[in-house]
C-alpha cells in the first residue's frame, strides 16, 4: 500500500512539475465546493430536471476515462442523457482545472454521496487529458 | 426560515427601494406582505400540501393535486383549466379539469401528445406549446375544443438545443401571437473557455429573445416570424398588459457570478446577483444579454465579468430598463396582470409573479419559491413588490433545491377573479380567494 501510494505521489509531483504549477493543498471537498456545488449541490444530488445527480450514476461509478473525459469537456451543447434522463443545463467545461484539482475532486466524489469506487489519481487524469486533446 | 428569508428579502429589496419592510429587526410583524397578518391556507393534507401564507383576507385551497408536472394553465368562463403538462403523460401533454361549485376540480379529459409549457385563450381558440412547435385548437361556445387530434400547426421547428427551451404563449389585441425562444447557455461562453464571452454572440441570432407570429397563419418557421425583441436570456413568464397594451416579460438572470470572477464577487454576492428582471417590451427592445446584467443594489447595468466586467463597470445605455428589479435567482416562471373583480382595488391591474424557487445560491440556503404582487397605476410600478402568496415548501430553510416540494410555475385568473397557481413539483394546483 505504502508503495503504491508513493508511485501516486511521485506521479502527482512530476505532473505537477510538468506543469510548473504547484500542486494544490485545497482537499477534494474544498475543490468540489468551489468548482461543482453549485450545480450538483452538496449533498450530489443535483437538481430535479436540471442538473443531474453524482450518486450511483453510470458517469461517476464507470471508466474513469469516460469520467475525466466528461468533466474535462462539459457537456456541449448537446443533450446527453444521464442514465435514462435528460438535464435542461449545460455543464461547462472544468479543463481549466489541473490535473491534480480533479484528481481530489473526482476521487472525492466517487467515495462520497453514498459512492464507493476507487481513486482519481493525477496520472489518470493526465493521461486522460492527451486524449481528449 | 420565514423571518430570515423574509429578513433577506426584506434587505435587498429594501437596497432597491422596491419594498415597504418597516425595520429589519426580526420581529415577525415585518413580514414583507404589505399586511403583517398572515393566515394559514385550508389545504393541509397531513404534511402534503404546502401550508400556504397570505395577506389578510385571502384563503387558498387545493383544487386538484398529483397531476405531472404542470406547467402553464387557463381557466375558462365555464370554469374548464387546461393544464400544459411539461411531458406527455400517457400520450396527453394537456389535461382537461372541471371545477366545481366546491372548488374541487376533476379530471375530465386530455389531448396533445406533446410536453411543453404554454398554453393560453384568445379569441376562440387555445394556443399551446411544445419545447419545438405552436399550436392552437378551435373552440366551441363552451370553449371546449372541438377536435383534440387536429390543431393547427401556427409555427415550427423553433430553435430547441434542451437548454431554456420552454416557449411561453401569449398574444395581442392585434392578431399576433409572441413567443419566447431562450438562449441555450448561461452566458454565451466560448466553447472550452467558460470565462470567455463570445462578441457578437451569434446564439442571439436564433435565440434569446422574443419572436413574434401571426396568430392565424399555419406552418410558419422561426425566420417568418419577426423578432421582436432580443438580449433576453430565457423567459418563462409573460403576459399581455391591457391598459399599456404592450408585452411584459420576466426574464431569468446569468448564473454563477462568484465562479466566473471570484475576485469580483463573494459567494453571497454571487447568490443575491443579479436581478431577476420584469421588462416591458416594444418591437426592437434589446435588453443587453449576456453582455450585461442588472445590479438590484446599485440599480444599474453593468458589464459581465465574462465580457470585461468587474461588478462596476456600467454597459452601454440603449439596453433597456427593467420595470422591476428582484433579487437573483429566484426563477420567474409566471407572470399575470390581475384584471378580475374578487381582490381589492389595490391588484386591479396589477402584476403577480410565480417565482419557481432558486437552486444557484449555494453555500446560502434556497429560497423565493413563492409568488409575488407588484401593485400598477396607469401601466407603471406605483409601489414597491412584496410576497403575496409564500410557504409552499413548507418553511423549513434547505440547502437542496431538490427538497422543495412545491414550486410555483403558472397562474391563471378565473372567471370570478380567484387566482390560480400552478406546482410542476408537487403537482398540484392552488385556487387563491378574497373573502372580506
Ligand atoms: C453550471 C452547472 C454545472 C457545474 C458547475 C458542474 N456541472 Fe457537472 N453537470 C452539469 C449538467 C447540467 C450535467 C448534465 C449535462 C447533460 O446531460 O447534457 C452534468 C453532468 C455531470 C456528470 C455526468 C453525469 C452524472 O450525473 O454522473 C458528472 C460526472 C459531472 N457533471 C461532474 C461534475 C464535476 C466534477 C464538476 C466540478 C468540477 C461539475 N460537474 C460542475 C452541470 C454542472
Amino acid at each position: 500500500m505504502s508503495k503504491h501510494f508513493l508511485i501516486l505521489l511521485l506521479l502527482g509531483c512530476t505532473s505537477a512539475f510538468a506543469q510548473t504549477k504547484q500542486t494544490t493543498t485545497a482537499t477534494g471537498k474544498q475543490l468540489y465546493a468551489q468548482y461543482c456545488l453549485t450545480c450538483h449541490q452538496e449533498d450530489g444530488e443535483g437538481v430535479p430536471n436540471m442538473n443531474p445527480p453524482l450518486t450511483q450514476t453510470s458517469y461517476v461509478l464507470g471508466d474513469k476515462k469516460k469520467l475525466i473525459a466528461w468533466v474535462l469537456k462539459g457537456s456541449g451543447n448537446e443533450k446527453v442523457p444521464i442514465d435514462g434522463n435528460t438535464y435542461s443545463n449545460n455543464m461547462p467545461p472544468q479543463s481549466a482545472l489541473k490535473d491534480d484539482e480533479i484528481a481530489k475532486i473526482l476521487t472525492y466524489i466517487r467515495s462520497n454521496f453514498g459512492n464507493k469506487a476507487s481513486a482519481v489519481s493525477t496520472a489518470e487524469v493526465k493521461a486522460a487529458r492527451e486524449t481528449v486533446k | 426560515m420565514k423571518t430570515s428569508l423574509a429578513t433577506a428579502v426584506c434587505f435587498c429589496a429594501m437596497a432597491i427601494g422596491t419594498i415597504a419592510c418597516k425595520n429589519s429587526s426580526s420581529n415577525p410583524e415585518t413580514e414583507s406582505t404589505s399586511s403583517a397578518a398572515q393566515q394559514s391556507a385550508s389545504n393541509n393534507k397531513a404534511g402534503d400540501s404546502a401550508t400556504l401564507t397570505l395577506p389578510a383576507g385571502f384563503s387558498a385551497a387545493t383544487v386538484a393535486e398529483n397531476l405531472s408536472g404542470p406547467r402553464h394553465l387557463v381557466v375558462t368562463p365555464q370554469n374548464d383549466i387546461y393544464v400544459k403538462l411539461s411531458d406527455a403523460k400517457n400520450g396527453k401533454g394537456i389535461v382537461i379539469l372541471h371545477v366545481d361549485g366546491n372548488g374541487k376540480a376533476t379530471t375530465t379529459g386530455g389531448f396533445g401528445d406533446y410536453g411543453g409549457t404554454g398554453i393560453t385563450i384568445k379569441n376562440g381558440y387555445l394556443y399551446a406549446s411544445s419545447n419545438d412547435d405552436v399550436y392552437r385548437y378551435k373552440l366551441d361556445a363552451n370553449n371546449r375544443v372541438i377536435n383534440e387530434n387536429q390543431p393547427e400547426k401556427i409555427a415550427t421547428g423553433l430553435t430547441n438545443k434542451g437548454m431554456h427551451n420552454s416557449k411561453s404563449l401569449v398574444l395581442d389585441n392585434a392578431g399576433n401571437i409572441y413567443v419566447n425562444i431562450g438562449a441555450p447557455s448561461n452566458v454565451c461562453a466560448e466553447q472550452g473557455n467558460d470565462k470567455k464571452g463570445m462578441q457578437p454572440c451569434p446564439i442571439l441570432e436564433t435565440a434569446g429573445g422574443i419572436w413574434m407570429f401571426k396568430a392565424d397563419k399555419q406552418a410558419q418557421k422561426q425566420n417568418d416570424g419577426v423578432h421582436y425583441a432580443t438580449g433576453l436570456r430565457n423567459v418563462v413568464g409573460m403576459d399581455w398588459n391591457n391598459v399599456t397594451n404592450s408585452l411584459f416579460v420576466m426574464q431569468h438572470g446569468r448564473d454563477n457570478l462568484h465562479n466566473a470572477s471570484p475576485q469580483n464577487y463573494t459567494e453571497q454576492q454571487s447568490a443575491e446577483l443579479p436581478a431577476e428582471c420584469m421588462y416591458e417590451l416594444h418591437q426592437g427592445a434589446n435588453a443587453g444579454w449576456p453582455y450585461m446584467y442588472y445590479d438590484q443594489n446599485q440599480h444599474k447595468k453593468l458589464v459581465n465579468p465574462e465580457y470585461g466586467g468587474d461588478g462596476k463597470k456600467e454597459a452601454d445605455a440603449s439596453y433597456i430598463d427593467p420595470v422591476v428589479a428582484f433579487p437573483g435567482h429566484m426563477a420567474p416562471d409566471g407572470l399575470l396582470f390581475y384584471t378580475g373583480n374578487m381582490f381589492p382595488e389595490k391588484y386591479k391591474n396589477g402584476a403577480f409573479i410565480a417565482f419557481h424557487g432558486s437552486w444557484n445560491r449555494a453555500p446560502e440556503p434556497q429560497k423565493g419559491y413563492l409568488v409575488a404582487f407588484v401593485p400598477f397605476n396607469n401601466g407603471k410600478p406605483s409601489g414597491n413588490w412584496e410576497i403575496f402568496a409564500d410557504g409552499f415548501t413548507g418553511g423549513q430553510e434547505f440547502m437542496q433545491p431538490g427538497k422543495a416540494r412545491h414550486r410555483p410555475c403558472g397562474l391563471a385568473q378565473g372567471p370570478d377573479g380567484s387566482l390560480y397557481v400552478s406546482d410542476d413539483a408537487g403537482g398540484t394546483i392552488y385556487r387563491i380567494t378574497y373573502h372580506q
